[in-house]
């Protein structure tokens, strides 16, 4: 279970402190899948970043009983001028796994074969999406981050995602944060609005869409 | 109670381990990467550093004011600079280029410090004794007195060095003038630091004041070591300690303050 906690979160600018959460409180328990939509800049990311662990909230709390993965295909973690199979072995040390097996997924999933050996700067987008991705499937967590998995990468890349994400690990806790609202519909089973600070719970999808649509309008 | 508190504690230290390991390796291949000597540059790079200072100053036959030779002179001089100095310069604006590791959560900052810190550490040393070694070898330097003594001084140094690297690292984060003045301030230090001197040499007015520079003590301490009776060394061996623990716990404390306010991209 993740509880989330009066959580505020402010970030100081040079126009004065701006409340970019403003009392958030929710808990996900395992196995279910809530979906988040908001405009840009409504505080998606942020969200995701504090349930994360990788920031702190400027106020409230985050209690975590289950482990909670990076923000799902992230990769801004790579060093660039280090080799894709660097970046396996690294991530592998640092969560304790064994290196070898790691490769063979990593080599099976991206498909990117001498292009491991190479560093990551040469890579393209798409490559470089399915590196990331690939890497964030090797270690298991109880909840998994999504944040806009499907903004780069072909058609094979994104029904590979979907088979590895909602089919072998559709136990699992999801947070999902989309500007697909088609992928939050398919994957989800709860949905809320972030807007202006504050996260609304709606029942179904229609009604958290309408009011995003709402929201995007005005 | 207490056992169990042990074994959190055992754990959280195998995972810190692991993770600063992590970190090491992979700040090892980026700046060193896998061409030429590879990694050997870790060590190479102080040494030759170290034997142009040496050579340079054996050339003007620098004025130094004791008997030593100038050689022995350098070595130790030179690199008790490496030690103090380069933590710092490692540590300062470390944080930006590894912020996006925060995203795994027994990732921390001071993870990163430490890494940086032990590469650092590790090649002064190592470069300090092989040249040593090479030093005796062909020699230009007699084998040093009293190894201990070299070692208390060493270890000192390299804990000034740390903590000091890692407070600066920290404030580093909150303000650009903490690296807008380590470089002039480090530079000036320099010949400031002991390297360049002993204290027995300075006038009997001015030895107080120099010994108030921590650097001084800790440089004191090796050549102590090094030379024994040859020279006479000054040292306040407990107010180079009271600047290590104070300046750690500075450190710490910054540390504690950065991790808690960073925000990854």
């Amino acid at each position: 279970m993740i509880n989330v906690n009066h959580v505020h979160k402010v970030y100081p600018t040079r126009q004065g402190d701006r409340v970019v959460l403003n009392d958030i409180s929710f808990t996900l328990e395992r196995g279910d899948k809530l979906g988040v939509l908001g405009r840009n800049g409504a505080g998606k990311s942020t969200l995701v970043r504090l349930v994360s662990g990788a920031e702190q909230p400027t106020l409230g709390s985050i209690t975590r009983n289950m482990s909670v993965s990076w923000p799902i295909a992230f990769g801004g973690a790579f060093q660039a001028s280090l080799t894709g199979l660097d970046n396996v072995r690294f991530i592998s040390r640092v969560y304790n796994q064994d290196y070898t097996q790691n490769i063979d997924f990593v080599e099976d999933f991206t498909e990117l074969g001498l292009y491991l050996r190479e560093p990551v700067r040469s890579y393209s987008q798409g490559m470089r999406a399915r590196l990331a991705f690939a890497i964030s499937m090797i270690i298991e967590f109880d909840c998994y981050l999504i944040d806009e998995v499907s903004a780069v990468g072909d058609a094979r890349f994104h029904e590979k995602c979907a088979f590895e994400l909602f089919q072998k690990r559709a136990d699992r806790a999801m947070l999902i944060i989309s500007h697909d609202v088609e992928y939050v519909r398919n994957h989800c089973s709860q949905f809320a609005v972030l807007h202006e600070g504050n996260l609304q719970f709606y029942p179904d999808f229609d009604q958290a869409y309408s009011q995003h649509m709402v929201n995007l309008h005005n | 109670m207490a056992l169990q508190q042990f074994k959190e504690i055992g754990k959280s230290a195998s995972i810190q381990w692991r993770v600063i390991y992590a970190l090491l390796m992979r700040e090892i291949l980026t700046r060193y990467g896998r061409h030429n000597i590879g990694f050997l540059w870790l060590f190479v790079e102080p040494m030759l550093f170290t034997t142009g200072v040496t050579v340079l100053w054996t050339l003007a036959k620098a004025v130094h004011g004791s008997s030593l030779p100038i050689v022995a002179f350098a070595l130790t001089g030179y690199s008790s600079v490496l030690l103090w100095r380069n933590m710092p310069s490692r540590c300062i604006g470390a944080i930006e280029p590894n912020l996006a590791l925060m995203y795994h959560r027994n990732v921390r900052v001071i993870d990163v410090f430490l890494a940086r810190l032990l590469l650092e550490a590790g090649g002064a040393t190592i470069s300090f004794i092989v040249l040593s070694l090479f030093y005796i070898y062909i020699g230009w330097l007699e084998p040093p007195v009293d190894v201990l003594t070299v070692v208390q001084g060493w270890v000192l140094l390299a804990w000034f060095g740390a903590a000091l690297a890692m407070f600066l690292g920290a404030v580093a984060e909150k303000s650009e003038l903490v690296d807008r003045l380590w470089h002039p301030f480090s530079y000036i230090m320099f010949p400031l630091s002991g390297a360049a001197y002993m204290v027995d040499a300075l006038p009997a007015s001015a030895q107080k004041y120099a010994l108030y520079v921590p650097m001084v003590n800790g440089v004191e301490i090796v050549r102590d070591g090094y030379f024994g009776n040859q020279i006479r060394a000054h040292y306040d061996l407990s107010y180079l300690l009271a600047w290590c623990m104070a300046l750690s716990v500075l450190a710490l404390a910054q540390v504690i303050v950065v991790s808690r306010e960073i925000t990854p991209e």
